[in-house]
């Protein structure tokens, strides 16, 4: 992206993209590779669907069953919710905290690279017909005795992806801590770089304990461990205690970003302040800190013991709290606002409802003893998929229209963004909604079929017929996200205009170095506030135009991922091929080699001058 | 950043490693991650605890029969100095003096060797017993909580070996001042870590 790579065609670009550290360009290829498998995960859910519409139906085997209900799982939540938030964060998070770019340019790349080498890992079971069976969770009793390659294609995939995962959050949180601008206090942040503060912290503290189980799962099955074998000693349960440790502290790191998005959505469309802002920050972290705390709610029926579900009860329903109040500051945003009814303000719209009921089912089940009636039902798949897809996809289906024309210098379809809506609205509650019937009526989940005269035909049918209704939907998004961007149609720097943070503040999409001059932040909302105050530029500059410090881009995060990726091929095959050790040597050789060439050349970046930034203000000049 | 301009140790920054604004982000960012090793660390000692002693009827070992304090004593005594010689290099390197930090962190590196080579012989001598990594869930959990440590000084030893050698023409500058401030946290981090592997698994061990 320097001034000197000006050159054009095919290989140029693609150069540029696999090269980049860009935080807005990593933010597209995480938003791309994050939708390449939320399409791969929503085909695995519709094949599901389809095997449960009928009693006795053979469409799929049970075996492959067990793998597309893994797959489905894994993939949503590691490869398709949590990039494409990542994508949204590094698109939108240094802009609204004035910031130039990330604080590790290079480790973002890293890290996105990572995931998509870990996503491709784990894909390729498909390929290898070895595909991951012992559900998303993955429980040692059944993935010790899980035959052929398949949970290996679990651990060692996800211990990439995971990998890349930490990176991001550490970004994050020094990008937030060291880089606001100035004027930009803690207390001033919008809420979405709040909420990416808190997710970011979280991920600190929850992917090393992933870290190290699935360590545990890849020495188990591969090196002759013994964690989980208990005829030599080990206990299964630990593993159930780390992975939710990690597990459930996970799922706050997918929904707190969401609540960012919808707050910043609430606020923009209602033209109002957000309400009670110092509450919903403390709500942030209290939900935050409460998230760490309750994962054993997820083994109530375990055998911890009355004394360990009490307490783990009364800390998951505290959680209702914060939760609760966010909530209702929402609604208090919308009361006595100028409501704009835009296609993510009706998300937001439809989010409070939706999310509201999966928050109700998860305290119910928060009470050990009705756990104990609906443990492994299909009510908590209803539950689950409330709070996830009611709150998250709906995030981020939201934050897809509402900072598309920041990121891609064009408008989605409003129309053809409320048919999306309705239909993946509709859709979504006929799908679930009847599945906690279908919980109270005793189908228990991860059955790969069921025999007639249960009472469970129609219930099912309805379901299915729901998801088709939320594909339709998403293919709604994917031909608008193409006449769009064939149209190409450029828009202003506040497309809305109703923007109030930073990043409406300048052109979309935003050049390569943000901020001709680092802005003044003057409060919260600060481009409301300039434009209250008839300032025509949307931003006060906090120093005069100098030269920008920039870093260099670098093809070595690619090829490091790579390097694992093919290590991971060789820890596989180690013993039943002759390749597997030497390509295992040989991909942590190749990682190697790529980490001492970063670390012994000097790579300190490079400037923009001065000149060239006056330039690029003076064209712009004349197309407001 | 010019890397090439030349200090003084009057002209010097008081705190070097986090003069400019990419050396703050590093500075901050790694004592994150350290908080999320310690995480990681936390999970394998809660591990190590609820497998210890632990594997199928008859296979013969305890922590009091296996473990031999003089052993893991001068191991600690190396480990321990080596965050103490990796103070005076920090000393050097806010004073400005490279030979001296250079000299003082070889020695460091020297003693981590020492600890490295110590714990080689440890495992080797408890293989040769019989108590392999498959041997038990004791086992499993002992090799890799102690083996991730000692991983851990391996992955430090390679660190201050490049970064010795890697800058010997260079001299100490704004940009390397904090890749050698980050290895010593990072090496008072591994310190801390063996002092909780010493108490939990080789004290806690042998006196039951």
């Amino acid at each position: 992206m320097s001034s000197v790579a000006q050159k054009k065609g095919f290989g140029a670009t693609l150069w540029d993209w696999l090269t980049t550290v860009d935080h807005k360009k990593i933010g597209i290829l995480y938003f791309l590779g994050g939708g390449f498998f939320f399409v791969v995960g929503g085909i695995e859910a519709m094949l599901i669907r389809w095997q449960l519409h009928k009693p006795n139906n053979d469409f799929v085997s049970a075996g492959l069953f067990n793998d597309l209900i893994t797959m489905h799982g894994t993939t949503m939540i590691f490869l398709a919710a949590m990039p494409i938030l990542f994508g949204f964060m590094n698109a939108i998070v240094p802009l609204q905290i004035g910031a130039r770019d990330v604080a590790f340019p290079f480790i973002n790349s890293l890290g996105f690279w990572m995931f998509f080498f870990g996503g491709l890992f784990l894909n390729l079971s498909w390929f290898f017909q070895q595909v991951p069976d012992a559900g998303w969770t993955s429980y040692a009793s059944l993935s010790i005795a899980s035959e052929g390659h398949g949970v290996d294609f679990y651990a060692i995939g996800l211990q990439i992806a995971g990998g890349g995962t930490l990176m991001a959050g550490i970004n994050f949180l020094v990008t937030i801590i060291n880089m606001r601008a100035p004027g930009m206090t803690y207390m001033r942040m919008p809420l979405f770089t709040w909420t990416t503060f808190v997710a970011s912290a979280m991920i600190l503290f929850a992917f090393p304990p992933l870290t190290v189980g699935l360590f545990f799962l890849t020495f188990d099955r591969m090196f002759g461990g013994n964690f989980f074998d208990h005829t030599m000693g080990g206990n299964t349960i630990i593993w159930e205690h780390i992975f939710w440790i990690f597990g459930h502290p996970e799922v706050y790191i997918l929904i707190l970003p969401a609540f960012g998005i919808f707050s910043e959505i609430f606020s923009t469309f209602s033209r109002k302040r957000l309400f009670g802002y110092p509450s919903m920050v403390f709500a942030t972290v209290l939900i935050g800190f409460l998230g760490f705390m309750v994962w054993a709610h997820h083994m109530f029926t375990v055998g911890l013991g009355p004394t360990a579900n009490a307490i783990f009860a009364v800390a998951t329903m505290a959680i209702a709290v914060p939760t609760g109040v966010k909530i209702f500051n929402w609604l208090l945003t919308m009361w006595g606002g100028s409501i704009r009814i835009t296609t993510p303000m009706l998300y937001a719209l439809g989010f409070i409802p939706s999310f509201v009921m999966g928050g109700v089912t998860g305290v119910m089940q928060g009470a050990a003893p009705l756990d104990y009636q609906l443990h492994d039902t299909y009510f908590i798949v209803a539950h689950f998929h409330y709070v996830i897809v009611g709150g998250v996809v709906l995030g981020i289906l939201a934050a897809t229209h509402y900072w598309w024309p920041k990121m891609f210098g064009t408008m989605l379809n409003e129309t053809l963004g409320k048919v999306t809506f309705w239909f993946f609205f509709i859709g979504f509650h006929a799908t679930f909604l009847i599945q906690h019937w279908l919980g109270f009526w005793g189908m228990p989940r991860r059955v790969w079929t069921f025999m007639d005269g249960q009472g469970w035909n129609s219930a099912n049918f309805i379901s299915t017929i729901g998801a088709f209704l939320m594909a339709i939907g998403i293919i709604v998004l994917v031909y608008n996200v193409i006449i769009t961007s064939v149209k190409n149609v450029k828009v202003a720097n506040d497309p809305w205009g109703d923007g109030r943070t930073l990043e409406w503040a300048i052109e979309s999409p935003p050049i390569y170095y943000n901020f001709p001059a680092t802005p003044l932040v003057r409060g919260l909302d600060t481009v409301w506030i300039e434009k209250m105050e008839g300032n025509e530029t949307g931003l006060t500059p906090a120093e005069p135009i100098k030269d920008i410090h920039m870093p260099n881009g670098s093809i070595i995060p690619l090829l490091m991922s790579l390097g694992l990726f093919i290590a991971g091929f060789g820890a596989m095959y180690r013993t039943e091929e002759a390749w597997g050790l030497p390509v295992l040597i040989f991909g942590l050789l190749w990682t190697f080699v790529a980490m001492a060439a970063r670390s012994l050349q000097d790579d300190t970046g490079y400037y923009v001058k001065k000149d060239e930034i006056l330039r690029d203000l003076k064209r712009k000049g004349g197309q407001k | 950043m010019d890397l090439n301009k030349k200090f003084t140790p009057e002209t010097w920054p008081d705190h070097p490693e986090r003069a400019t604004l990419e050396a703050k982000n590093k500075f901050v960012g790694f004592w994150l991650f350290l908080g999320g090793e310690t995480i990681l660390f936390a999970t394998l000692f809660a591990t190590y605890i609820a497998l210890k002693n632990s594997g199928p009827s008859g296979f013969g070992f305890s922590t009091q029969e296996l473990y031999e304090l003089p052993l893991v004593f001068v191991m600690t005594m190396l480990l321990l100095t080596s965050s103490l010689t990796s103070v005076f290099a920090m000393y050097h390197l806010r004073n400005y003096n490279f030979k001296k930090m250079q000299l003082w962190l070889a020695i460091t590196a020297f003693l981590g060797l020492g600890f490295l080579m110590l714990e080689v012989y440890e495992f080797t001598h408890y293989v040769k017993l019989g108590f392999t990594y498959n041997n038990s869930a004791f086992s499993s959990a002992f090799y890799t909580l102690v083996g991730t440590h000692g991983f851990h000084v391996a992955v430090g030893l390679v660190w201050i070996t490049l970064l010795i050698f890697r800058n010997a023409k260079r001299g100490l500058n704004l940009y390397n001042a904090t890749k050698y401030y980050t290895f010593s946290l990072y090496w008072h981090f591994i310190d801390v870590v063996w002092v909780f592997i010493f108490t939990v698994v080789y004290l806690m061990g042998v006196i039951g």
